[in-house]
C-alpha cells in the first residue's frame, strides 16, 4: 500500500542568478523497511521511495538514493546555484513504480 | 501524606531515590556475579552485538570505493550526539568544494554500522548544486558509528566517522 501524495517545496520567495539557494521538500510516504512483522507474524513487505531527483530547466540538480534507513516521510534539503529563470521538476519514485511528480517555478529577479 | 503537592513531590521523589539506590546495588551485584562467572560469554556477547546482522561496512565502502584509500576529513557531518528516537534523527552532510566543472563532489554516500542494512543513502551532485550539501532524516537501530564518503571529480575520495547515541532505537527495533 502506497500512501504517496501531493509533496510539500519550499523555495525561496525570489532568487538572483548566480545565488545558490536551498530547497526543501518533503513527501508523505510510509518507507515501510520490509524488516518489520504484522500481528500475525508476517514480514510486511518493503515499500519506501527509493529514488529524488530534481533537475532545474531541463538541466539534473540533484538525485537521492535512499534505503529503508531514511525516516517515514522522507525530508530532502539541499542546494542550487540558479542559472537563470526556469521550473524546477522533481520527481520521487518507490518501489511499487509508482512515480510523483511535482513542478515548481522558482522566481528569478 | 502531606497535602502540599510541593513537599509530597519531594518525599517521592526521596522514595524513588532509594528505590533506585537498592535497585543499582543490586544490579552490580548481579553483574559483578556473571562477570566473575562467565567472563569470555560476556565478552563474546559484546562483540557480537557490536557488528550489524548483516550488511558489511566492508564490502559497503569497497563497492563504492572500490581499492581506493579514502582521504580524512574535510567532510561536515552534523549529527545529534544523542538521538532520543531513533526512528528520526537528522542528519546535515557538507563537503568542502567549489563545485565547478573541473573540481566538484559527484557523491555523498551515508552508512549505518549498527544497522540491518548499512546503505543509508547515497547522493548525487552536479557542478548546478552550487554545494555538497544535503540535510535529511534517517532511522538508527541503535547507537552506532556513522560513517560517511565523499566522492569527487577528481576520483579521490574522503571519509568521514561520528558516531551518534540511540536512546530508542528505530527500524522496528
Amino acid at each position: 500500500m502506497s500512501t504517496t501524495n501531493r509533496p510539500r517545496i519550499k523555495l525561496p520567495d525570489s532568487a538572483k542568478t548566480g545565488e545558490i539557494i536551498e530547497i526543501k521538500t518533503v513527501i508523505a510516504h510510509v518507507m515501510e523497511t520490509g524488516l518489520r512483522k504484522d500481528a500475525n507474524g508476517r514480514v510486511v513487505p518493503r515499500d519506501i521511495i527509493n529514488t529524488f531527483t530534481a533537475a532545474f530547466a531541463g538541466q539534473p540538480v540533484f538525485k537521492a538514493t535512499l534505503h529503508p534507513a531514511t525516516s517515514a516521510n522522507p525530508f530532502i534539503h539541499f542546494t542550487m546555484r540558479v542559472p537563470g529563470p526556469g521550473e524546477f521538476e522533481f520527481v520521487w519514485t518507490d518501489d511499487a513504480g509508482v512515480k510523483t511528480t511535482e513542478k515548481a517555478k522558482l522566481n528569478v529577479i | 501524606m502531606p497535602t502540599c503537592p510541593e513537599e509530597r513531590h519531594r518525599l517521592e521523589d526521596g522514595l524513588r531515590l532509594t528505590v533506585i539506590k537498592r535497585r543499582d546495588v543490586l544490579i552490580g551485584a548481579a553483574a559483578a556475579a556473571t562477570f566473575h562467572v562467565s567472563f569470555a560469554a560476556l565478552v563474546a556477547s559484546a562483540s557480537a552485538q557490536d557488528k550489524p546482522a548483516t550488511g558489511d561496512l566492508d564490502a559497503a565502502l569497497k563497492a563504492i570505493m572500490g581499492d581506493a584509500k579514502p582521504a580524512d576529513g574535510r567532510i561536515g557531518m552534523e549529527l545529534p550526539e544523542i538521538a532520543e528516537n531513533g526512528n528520526t534523527v537528522p542528519y546535515t552532510l557538507t563537503v568542502e568544494s567549489p563545485m565547478t566543472e573541473a573540481d566538484f563532489v559527484k557523491a555523498i554516500h551515508i552508512l549505518a554500522t549498527g544497522n540491518l542494512q548499512t546503505g543509508i543513502a547515497s547522493f548525487n551532485f552536479t557542478p548546478a548544486s552550487g554545494k555538497a550539501f544535503v540535510s535529511g532524516r534517517m532511522r538508527l537501530a541503535r547507537s552506532q558509528e556513522i560513517v560517511t564518503v565523499a566522492e569527487l571529480s577528481n576520483g579521490k575520495f574522503l571519509l568521514g566517522r561520528r558516531s551518534v547515541k540511540v536512546t530508542i532505537g528505530g527500524c522496528g527495533g
